[in-house]
C-alpha cells in the first residue's frame, strides 16, 4: 500500500488509531553494547522506558545488541512486527537506522547520539561538552592537589567531546591544573570492564589526582569504586550516579537520555511526534550537573554559586564551550 | 575389538557430538526453567528463529560463513601444532584490507574489485599472522601469547584509523564512508532473484561460496599435498619432522600465513557482503568462536562446516530467543552458547568412555 497524502485519508487513519485501544500503540527500543543495566548511558534510556510504561501501562519491546549484524535485523523485526515508534540508543546505530527507516517509511524512528536525515527519523543529540565543562569546574574547585583525572571508555569522537569540555572547565577555574587522561580500551569490552576502570583510577590517584571524572559506561563503576575506596572524589556520567557512593561522588554529568526517550514515546502516542534533529544542552535541560542529598555535603555554597553562574553564562552564550569536531 | 574409549567413526563424528549437544541443551533448559520460562518453548523459538523463515536461514548461514573462515584458520594452524588465537585480530586487519580496496576502487567493475578485495583480505590477514609466526619460528616466543597480544594491537590500530583517518567527516560514529558499488559482494537474495527465485533479504552473500571453496582447498592442502603432509607430520611429532628434513620454521610460517589469510576472509563476508563500510569491531568475537568450531569439527573441513552451521544457528536462534522472550536477555544466550562449547569442547570425553563401553557390549553381543 502506498502512503497517501490525502487529508481525508489522514483524518480517517487518525480516527481509527484514536478509536483503537492503547494496546495498538507499540513502542520499541534497541539498546547499545553496554546493555540496559550499565548504570549509565543505556540505563538512563531504560529509566525513560520504565517511566513511560508506568505512566501509560504500555509495554515497550526491548533488545540489547550483541553483534553489529543484529542492528538492522532487530530494527527490521521491530518494524515488521508492527512497532509504531522505535528508539535506537547510541551513535553506532546510525547506519542501521538509515537503512531500515528507508524500508519502513510509516514507522517512526528516533536515534540518540547520531544524526540520520530522513522524514521519519528524529535525531536527538546532546551537548555533553556543556555538562562536562561544569564537572571540570567542580573537579578543579574540589581538588586539593591541583591534579584531576579523566577516564574515558574509548578514544572516539563522543568521548573526546566529554574530555574537551572537561579540560576547558578545569582550565576555567584553575589554568595551572593538570588533567590526567586515560582511555580504557579499544574493544567493546572497554565499556564493560569495571576492574580496568578501577586500575586506571588508582594509577591516576598514584600520580596525584584526587578527583576523577569517568565517561566509560559500566567501566566507570570501577572508577567510582576506586575513588570511594581511597577516600577521594569521583564524578559520574550520563545517569545521576551520586547515590552509588554517597560522600564520594562529587557530582554527575547528567545526560537526560531518559527524558528524551520518554518524550519520544509520549509524543508518538499523542500524535505530536515530529521528525528532524534536536540538540539538547544546558538550556534545554538535556544535560546538567547533579545536586541532590547524596552530594550536597561535598558542594560548598561557593562552588554551587560559581557552577550556577557558569551555567547561566553558557546558556547566555557568554562562555563558549569548545566542541570536538571529528576530522 | 577396539580398546575402551575408541569409537567407530560414525559414533565419534555423529553420535558423540549429538549427545554432547543434547546435554548442553538440557542444562540450558534447566536454567531457562529457573528464570521462569518454558524450556520447550525456548527451544522451539530458537529452532524457528534459526531455520523457520527464509531470512532466518539467511542470517544463520551468514554467521556460519564467518565461522567457517575462522574455524578453518584455527584448524590449519592446529594441524601444524600451532595454536592460533589471533583469528579475531587477523580477521579485523583482513577487513582493513577489504575496506581499503573498497574505498579506493569502489567505482571499478565488481569483476575486478571483488577478487582484489579477497586477495587484500588474505594478504592483510596473513601479514598480521606473520609477525607472531616469525617470532615463534625464530625466537621461540609463545604464539598463544603473541597472537592474543596482536588481537589487542589490531583493535587499537583499527580504532585509531577509524577515529582519525578513515572516519567519514562530520559524524560521531567511527565508520568509514560507504564503499562504491563495485566493492559489493552480491547477496544471495539478489543472485537468486536474478535467476527468478525469490528469497527474503538477509546479509547472506556469495562470500559463502568462497567459504565452501576454502573448505575444499584446505582439505586438498592438508590431506593431498606434500606441504600438508609436512604440516601434519610436524604437528604430530616435531622431532620426527626435523629428522625427516622438514624445516620447523618454514612449517610454522606457512601454516600461520594460511591461517591468517583464511581468518582475513571474514572481512569479505562482513564488509563486502554486508556492511559495505569499515566499522568498529565488525568481527564481533567470530575469531574466538572459530576455536570452538575447529574443536567441535575435529579440525576437518566437513566437521567445521557442520559446527559452523550449529554456531550460526545458535547465534541467529539465540538472537530470536532474546527478541521474543522478555526474560531471556543476551547474557542468557551467551550462557547457552557457552554451555554448548563447554560440553562439545572441554567436556567431550564424559560420554566417550560410557558410550564406547555400551557400543562394545552391544557389538559383542550382536556377534556371538
Amino acid at each position: 500500500m502506498k502512503p497517501t497524502r490525502a487529508p481525508l485519508a489522514l483524518a480517517l487513519a487518525a480516527t481509527i488509531t484514536g478509536a483503537a485501544s492503547a494496546a495498538d500503540f507499540s513502542p520499541a527500543i534497541l539498546y547499545d553494547f553496554g546493555g540496559k543495566f550499565d548504570r549509565s548511558f543505556n540505563q538512563s534510556a531504560s529509566d525513560g522506558v520504565q517511566r513511560f510504561t508506568k505512566a501509560t501501562g504500555i509495554a515497550v519491546r526491548e533488545f540489547e545488541i550483541q553483534n553489529a549484524s543484529q542492528r538492522e535485523q532487530v530494527l527490521r523485526q521491530f518494524s515488521r512486527r508492527g512497532a509504531s515508534v522505535i528508539v535506537a540508543v547510541g551513535f553506532t546505530q546510525a547506519s542501521a537506522v538509515e537503512t531500515v527507516a528507508k524500508e519502513f517509511p510509516d514507522v517512526k524512528f528516533a536515534v540518540i547520539d547520531a544524526v540520520v536525515e530522513l522524514p521519519n527519523v528524529e535525531s536527538i543529540n546532546f551537548r555533553e561538552q556543556e555538562s562536562s565543562y561544569l564537572c571540570g569546574m567542580a573537579a578543579a574547585m574540589a581538588s586539593k592537589t591541583g591534579k584531576v583525572g579523566f577516564v574515558g571508555g574509548m578514544d572516539i569522537p563522543l568521548i573526546r567531546k566529554f574530555a574537551l569540555g572537561y579540560r576547558a572547565g578545569v582550565a576555567y577555574v584553575d589554568p595551572k591544573a593538570e588533567v590526567i587522561e586515560n582511555m580504557t580500551g579499544t574493544t567493546p569490552a572497554a565499556w564493560t570492564n569495571p576492574s580496568l576502570g578501577a586500575e586506571l583510577a588508582k594509577s591516576q590517584f598514584g600520580r596525584g589526582a584526587d578527583v576523577v571524572f569517568h565517561a566509560a559506561g559500566a567501566t566507570g563503576i570501577g572508577v567510582m569504586q576506586a575513588a570511594a575506596d581511597d577516600g577521594l572524589l569521583s564524578i559520574g556520567c550520563d545517569s545521576n550516579q551520586d547515590y552509588l557512593h554517597p560522600g564520594s561522588v562529587l557530582t554527575s554529568a547528567v545526560k537526560r537520555v531518559d527524558v528524551a526517550v520518554e518524550t519520544v514515546f509520549t509524543d508518538a502516542k499523542a500524535g505530536t511526534w515530529k521528525s528532524g534533529s534536536r540538540v539538547l544542552g544546558l538550556a534545554e535541560n538535556g544535560v546538567d550537573y547533579s545536586l541532590d542529598e547524596f552530594n550536597r555535603k561535598l558542594m560548598t555554597p561557593e562552588m554551587e554559586r560559581r557552577l550556577n553562574q557558569a551555567k547561566a553564562d553558557i546558556i547566555a552564550g557568554r562562555i563558549v564551550v569548545p566542541e570536538y569536531k571529528s576530522p | 575389538m577396539s580398546a575402551p574409549g575408541r569409537l567407530p567413526r560414525w559414533a565419534d563424528y555423529g553420535l558423540l557430538p549429538l549427545l554432547n549437544l543434547c546435554a548442553a541443551l538440557l542444562i540450558s533448559g534447566l536454567v531457562i526453567r529457573l528464570i521462569g520460562e518454558s524450556p520447550w518453548a525456548a527451544l522451539k523459538l530458537m529452532a524457528a528463529g534459526a531455520f523457520g523463515a527464509q531470512d532466518s536461514v539467511g542470517y544463520t548461514l551468514f554467521y556460519a560463513t564467518d565461522f567457517v573462515f575462522t574455524g578453518l584458520a584455527v584448524a590449519v594452524a592446529v594441524h601444524a601444532g600451532v595454536f592460533n588465537i589471533g583469528g579475531e585480530g587477523q580477521a579485523y586487519i583482513g577487513g582493513l584490507g577489504v575496506g581499503l580496496v573498497g574505498l579506493a576502487f569502489g567505482s571499478w567493475s565488481p569483476w575486478i574489485v571483488v577478487p582484489l578485495g579477497i586477495a587484500a583480505a588474505c594478504a592483510f590477514g596473513a601479514a598480521w599472522a606473520f609477525v607472531p609466526a616469525w617470532l615463534q619460528a625464530r625466537r621461540g616466543s609463545h604464539i598463544v601469547i603473541t597472537t592474543i597480544m596482536f588481537n589487542f594491537i589490531a583493535s587499537a590500530l583499527m580504532t585509531y584509523l577509524l577515529v582519525n583517518v578513515l572516519i567519514k567527516p562530520g559524524q560521531q560514529s567511527p565508520e568509514s564512508r560507504e564503499f562504491g558499488p563495485g566493492a559489493v559482494m552480491p547477496s544471495v537474495h539478489q543472485a537468486l532473484g536474478m535467476i527468478g527465485i525469490p528469497f527474503a533479504p538477509s546479509p547472506f552473500n556469495l562470500a559463502s561460496l568462497l567459504a565452501l571453496a576454502a573448505c575444499l582447498l584446505v582439505w586438498v592442502f592438508i590431506w593431498r599435498t606434500r606441504w600438508g603432509y609436512a604440516l601434519r607430520v610436524f604437528g604430530q611429532n616435531p622431532q620426527a619432522a626435523l629428522y625427516a628434513g622438514i624445516s620447523p620454521q618454514r612449517t610454522i610460517l606457512v601454516s600461520m600465513l594460511i591461517s591468517g589469510g583464511l581468518a582475513g576472509c571474514l572481512g569479505v563476508n562482513e564488509l563486502m557482503g554486508s556492511e559495505h563500510r569499515i566499522l568498529l569491531d565488525f568481527p564481533g568475537g567470530a575469531g574466538f568462536v572459530g576455536i570452538a568450531v575447529a574443536l567441535m569439527g575435529r579440525n576437518h573441513p566437513a566437521g567445521i562446516l557442520a559446527a559452523s552451521l550449529l554456531f550460526g544457528a545458535l547465534y541467529q536462534g539465540g538472537s530470536q530467543l532474546a527478541f521474543d522472550m522478555p526474560h531471556v536477555n543476551r547474557d542468557m544466550v551467551v550462557l547457552i552458547q557457552g554451555l554448548v562449547i563447554l560440553f562439545c569442547g572441554a567436556l567431550e570425553n564424559i560420554f566417550r568412555v560410557p558410550l564406547a563401553a555400551l557400543l562394545c557390549r552391544a557389538g559383542g553381543s550382536g556377534r556371538t
